[in-house]
């Protein structure tokens, strides 16, 4: 039946009871309700619906009509209560951000006129054009996005080169800058060693060991995996070389890449001992033996790390950093449990890992390999769970723990399998909590191989510092209780799984030999890259959302860029638009 | 290539330059037929683009009847269906002829309408009177009392006015109007209550003074009292006189004029002319009286979308606190967010109306149809909605989007027209 409430003098503005009124006919028991002020027109529509009641008759303009069609009496004074609790607490709580937000490059750059630096996450066939409407904005970019074709790398570099700008990837996963974490980036204490690498989790790896050691981080620049490539030439790394030597904070400088093309190579070592710096250089799967004049050869990503902190503290460097630290665990396997899996979600680390245990199996890896295998040899395996292959309509294995937890089942049914050897990488933009969600598949394998009467050991390292919003000290605790062996670097765990299994790696001992003469560079530096290392960035974000996060909280500045394509991706739209400018 | 111009972005920073110098005064109330002469014969205006009888919604074709009742060319409704399916009665577009209507839009010779003179241009627009809520002839209801109120209209509301305003002498300044209105919580279309009390705040000294009856005068303004979007005609007059003097500088990707007809969305931009650009009618999301929802509401109609081409209306959500929550159930930040994504297609702020829940940023100012097609940003129109079924009147009020597909036929149209690209081959 109907129940007719008239709260006289109680005006409320439309818009407000009509959205009251959906929120009241939610309510469990009320067959129909609208609440109206009870003005002339309104009671015609109250008529209209059937809800028309005598007591409406005497409601005046200002009077609030409620009219309740229900089966149960005792719902009035529970629709009374909600009535009143609505109308008391109408603000609308929304989280403020603080930052902009844009669909359209003239709007960043009105938003932000000073910025200098736009990250780009748009979908790889996009990437280009936008990168080069940032560097037409006398913008530096960091292209996060894959999938962008060498030649339109090499156009968009050197565009860039001649602007006086920086190119950081495509393909690049982190960078810091000024103290600003970009992209998937850690956080860390600033201090005067300048990273600059052609590899995300290998420029991840340096720099939180080299915060573990105590000392900091002036900018990491990361190059994206092709810049050594002889078709690029090195221009983002030849730049960055350059910038990191002329900033004056910066006292060491620090090289991580895979082997690039030899005459590559030969200019960017040129350079390296040209510099008044010293330099420590790791070619990821080469083993120097020697350190050269200036320049310093590390074997592993620790060992770059380690090398580096040295020499900021004006410490004699050793000839190797490479000693397996720590007990090696005792261990009770299966005559059968020979081997390790490395199962990994950088891959620069699952690469270095490959390369360790080759090494220690006298296997030459230096052959092609399987699609998605870094090392499979003997019942050795390392992958790279973030590999294309894997991540076809998945989530990176950095943010989502599926993937890892099907090959770690997939590992323990290997009846040759002993160790599982796996990275935890923390920072902005990887998982919030990593170990607790690899957690649950650890103990399920545990408690299923202990059933079998035999041991499975989890091996691992946690990439990251006690200052990334995921916490270092919490993930590794959560790790070690549920049983797995933490080593602090890569290379620890790698050593420290070999020597389980009883295998050691040949260490290399290293001594300075004097290189040959080169002429001290004439080294210029844009004023673009010189203000991009001296003050923090000012950010368009073109895409993921997720990068603003990292910057807003390390005091920079940035405007998010909902980026759509141009004209949806329409291609006859898109070539009017370009004829009617 | 532009005329006179040397880029589009000129062209199109002329045209918007017009709509800010633009002087619109209201001048009189007349009957239509007066001013409008395509309405001396069995004609009628209607909303949108050009439409037949048989593609009309049912609100627009009750309209229709209502009007056919209103004119006296029928005797009963089925009498007047009979007419206007057997094509007896002309329609034409209100667009065409310097008016612009509400929802249906249907005008015919005697329904009184404003007159808003653009001083700046020199040029008319006219628009019918609001009616109020509930039944009435824009949703399309036809009733008795709906062609009494119309007869009253003619009878004693327009020359009331009319003698009001030649009392006043020289028109009463609209934009004045509307730069306080906008800073009292109006965006003239969804709200126009600060608009409509100044409005009776203006006229009501003037209304006193004339010789009309004391009864008709009481009732005159109880009307205006009552009828809280009286000035939402007025806006539409005003954004069409303004406009219209804006689109004679035939160059550039502005757009000119927003409308539909619960079929057709269409659309001009300055460079084509009165070329209309058309694509299928969204239907409008919102909130509900109840016993409606949202499979009941009236595909999208009204002329009145030339609010929003002038720059307010939807574009200028931010300025009206009170409505904002039609967008969705947010609050301001989503107005924020509603009318700063309307300024990623807009060229410029209007510095006439400033508004202070923006930081003072002037309201928006020329949509690009470039900018639409670029970023895929649709104009957002307030707006109220119809009963699909004429007669039924309001069921609710929302927000539509303008068609992207509109904007983008009319510059493929224009780069066509000037030759930088051929002609699309349908296959």
């Amino acid at each position: 039946m109907l129940y007719t409430i008239v709260k006289q003098n109680s005006y409320q503005d439309s818009v407000n009871l009509m959205l009251l009124t959906n929120k009241i006919s939610t309510m469990e028991g009320i067959n129909k309700v609208q609440i109206m002020m009870g003005t002339p027109a309104n009671k015609d529509i109250l008529k209209a619906a059937d809800l028309y009641t005598e007591e409406l008759e005497g409601a005046a303009s200002n009077d609030m009509c409620i009219v309740v069609d229900t089966d149960s009496d005792e719902k009035i004074q529970e629709v009374l209560e909600e009535v009143d609790n609505y109308l008391s607490n109408q603000a609308i709580s929304g989280s403020k951000e603080t930052f902009e937000t844009v669909r359209s490059w003239d709007k960043a750059t009105t938003a932000l006129p000073d910025a200098n630096l736009a990250i780009i996450s748009t979908p790889g066939q996009y990437a280009a054009e936008e990168a080069e409407k940032a560097i037409d904005r006398d913008m530096h970019v960091l292209i996060f996005s894959d999938n962008v074709s060498i030649e339109d790398e090499r156009r968009i570099k050197e565009k860039a080169h001649e602007k006086g700008l920086l190119v950081m990837g495509p393909d690049c996963g982190t960078a810091v800058v000024s103290g600003v974490p970009l992209a998937f980036a850690n956080v860390m204490k600033t201090g005067k060693i300048g990273v600059i690498g052609a590899s995300g989790t290998g420029i991840q790896e340096v720099t939180t060991e080299i915060d573990r050691l105590g000392a900091g981080v002036s900018h990491a620049i990361g190059t994206g995996g092709r810049d050594l490539n002889d078709k690029i030439g090195a221009i983002t790394m030849l730049d960055g070389i350059k910038a990191l030597a002329q900033h004056s904070q910066t006292e060491v400088i620090t090289l991580i890449s895979k082997p690039p093309a030899k005459e590559v190579r030969d200019e960017v070592v040129n350079l390296l001992q040209s510099l008044s710096k010293p330099v420590v250089a790791i070619f990821l799967g080469e083993e120097p033996h020697n350190h050269e004049g200036n320049v310093y050869y590390a074997n592993t990503l620790e060992e770059t790390a380690a090398i580096a902190v040295d020499l900021v503290k004006g410490n004699t460097i050793k000839p190797n950093y490479n000693t397996l630290q720590g007990e090696v665990p005792a261990v009770e396997l299966k005559p059968e449990q020979k081997t390790i899996k490395g199962l990994y979600s950088g891959g620069t680390l699952g690469y270095e890992a490959a390369t360790l245990i080759s090494r220690g199996i006298n296997y030459d890896n230096t052959g092609e390999h399987e699609e998605g295998y870094l090392l499979n040899a003997n019942g050795f395996e390392v992958i790279d769970l973030g590999d294309d292959i894997y991540t076809q309509g998945k989530p990176h294995p950095m943010i989502d723990p599926e993937t890892r937890v099907q090959y770690f089942q997939k590992a323990a049914q290997d009846e040759s399998t002993a160790i599982i050897l796996f990275d935890v990488v923390l920072g902005y933009g990887s998982h919030e909590d990593m170990a607790g969600a690899l957690i649950p598949g650890i103990e399920k394998i545990q408690k299923e191989a202990q059933a079998n009467g035999k041991n499975i050991y989890f091996l691992a390292t946690v990439c990251g510092t006690d200052q990334d919003p995921q916490g270092i000290d919490e993930q590794k605790a959560k790790l070690e209780k549920a049983g797995v062996i933490l080593r602090d670097s890569n290379n620890q765990a790698v050593l420290t799984a070999l020597a389980m299994l009883d295998i050691q790696i040949e260490e290399v001992q290293k001594e300075v030999v004097a290189a040959k003469e080169t002429a001290t560079a004439e080294i210029t530096v844009s004023e673009a890259i010189e203000k991009l290392l001296t003050e923090k960035p000012s950010v368009v974000n073109v895409g993921l959302k997720k990068f603003t996060e990292a910057i807003t909280a390390n005091g920079g500045r940035v405007v998010q860029y909902d980026w759509r394509p141009v004209a949806g991706g329409n291609p006859r739209m898109r070539k009017i638009l370009s004829v009617l400018r | 290539m532009y005329g006179q111009f040397k880029t589009i972005d000129e062209a199109n920073r002329a045209v918007i330059d017009k709509v800010v110098s633009g002087a619109p005064f209201l001048v009189d109330v007349v009957p239509a037929k007066s001013v409008i002469k395509e309405l001396n014969g069995k004609v009628l205006l209607h909303a949108g683009p050009p439409i037949k009888w048989e593609n009309m919604t049912s609100p627009m074709q009750g309209s229709c009847v209502g009007a056919t009742l209103f004119e006296g060319w029928a005797s009963n409704a089925d009498e007047a269906f009979k007419m206007l399916e057997n094509g007896e009665i002309e329609f034409i577009p209100c667009h065409h002829v310097n008016a612009v209507g509400p929802m249906g839009g249907i005008t015919s010779g005697n329904m009184p309408v404003l007159v808003v003179e653009n001083r700046d241009g020199g040029n008319q627009a006219y628009c019918t009177l609001n009616e109020g809520i509930g039944a009435v002839l824009r949703f399309g209801a036809y009733s008795e009392e709906v062609i009494n109120r119309l007869g009253w209209f003619r009878d004693v509301l327009g020359p009331t006015l009319s003698k009001a305003l030649q009392v006043k002498g020289d028109g009463l300044n609209v934009n004045v109007a509307i730069a306080k209105a906008i800073t009292m919580g109006d965006e003239f279309h969804q709200r126009n209550i600060a608009g409509s009390l100044i409005f009776l705040k203006d006229i009501v000294p003037y209304i006193l003074q004339t010789d009309v009856d004391d009864k008709d005068k009481q009732d005159v303004i109880q009307f205006l009292a009552d009828t809280d979007q009286f000035f939402l005609n007025i806006a539409m007059a005003t954004s069409k006189a303004i406009m219209d003097t804006a689109r004679e500088i035939q160059h550039g990707t502005v757009v000119t004029a927003m409308c539909r007809n619960g079929h057709e969305f269409g659309i001009r931009i300055a460079g084509m002319g009165d070329q209309w650009f058309t694509a299928p009618v969204n239907t409008p999301q919102g909130l509900f009286f109840t016993g409606y929802d949202q499979d009941m509401a009236c595909p999208d109609m009204g002329d009145s979308a030339i609010t929003e081409t002038f720059g307010v209306g939807g574009m200028a959500m931010i300025a009206a606190p009170g409505v904002t929550r039609f967008v969705g159930a947010g609050g301001m930040d989503d107005a924020v967010t509603t009318s700063n994504d309307m300024m990623e297609i807009c060229i410029d702020h209007n510095p006439n109306y400033s508004i202070p829940t923006w930081d003072f940023k002037g309201s928006c100012l020329g949509i690009d149809a470039r900018k639409v097609v670029e970023t895929g940003i649709e104009p957002v129109i307030n707006t109220g909605i119809a009963h699909k079924e004429a007669g039924v009147g309001q069921i609710g009020a929302g927000t539509v989007r303008a068609p992207l597909a509109c904007f983008e036929k009319a510059i493929d149209a224009y780069a066509v027209k000037l030759g930088l690209i051929e002609p699309e081959v349908n296959e």
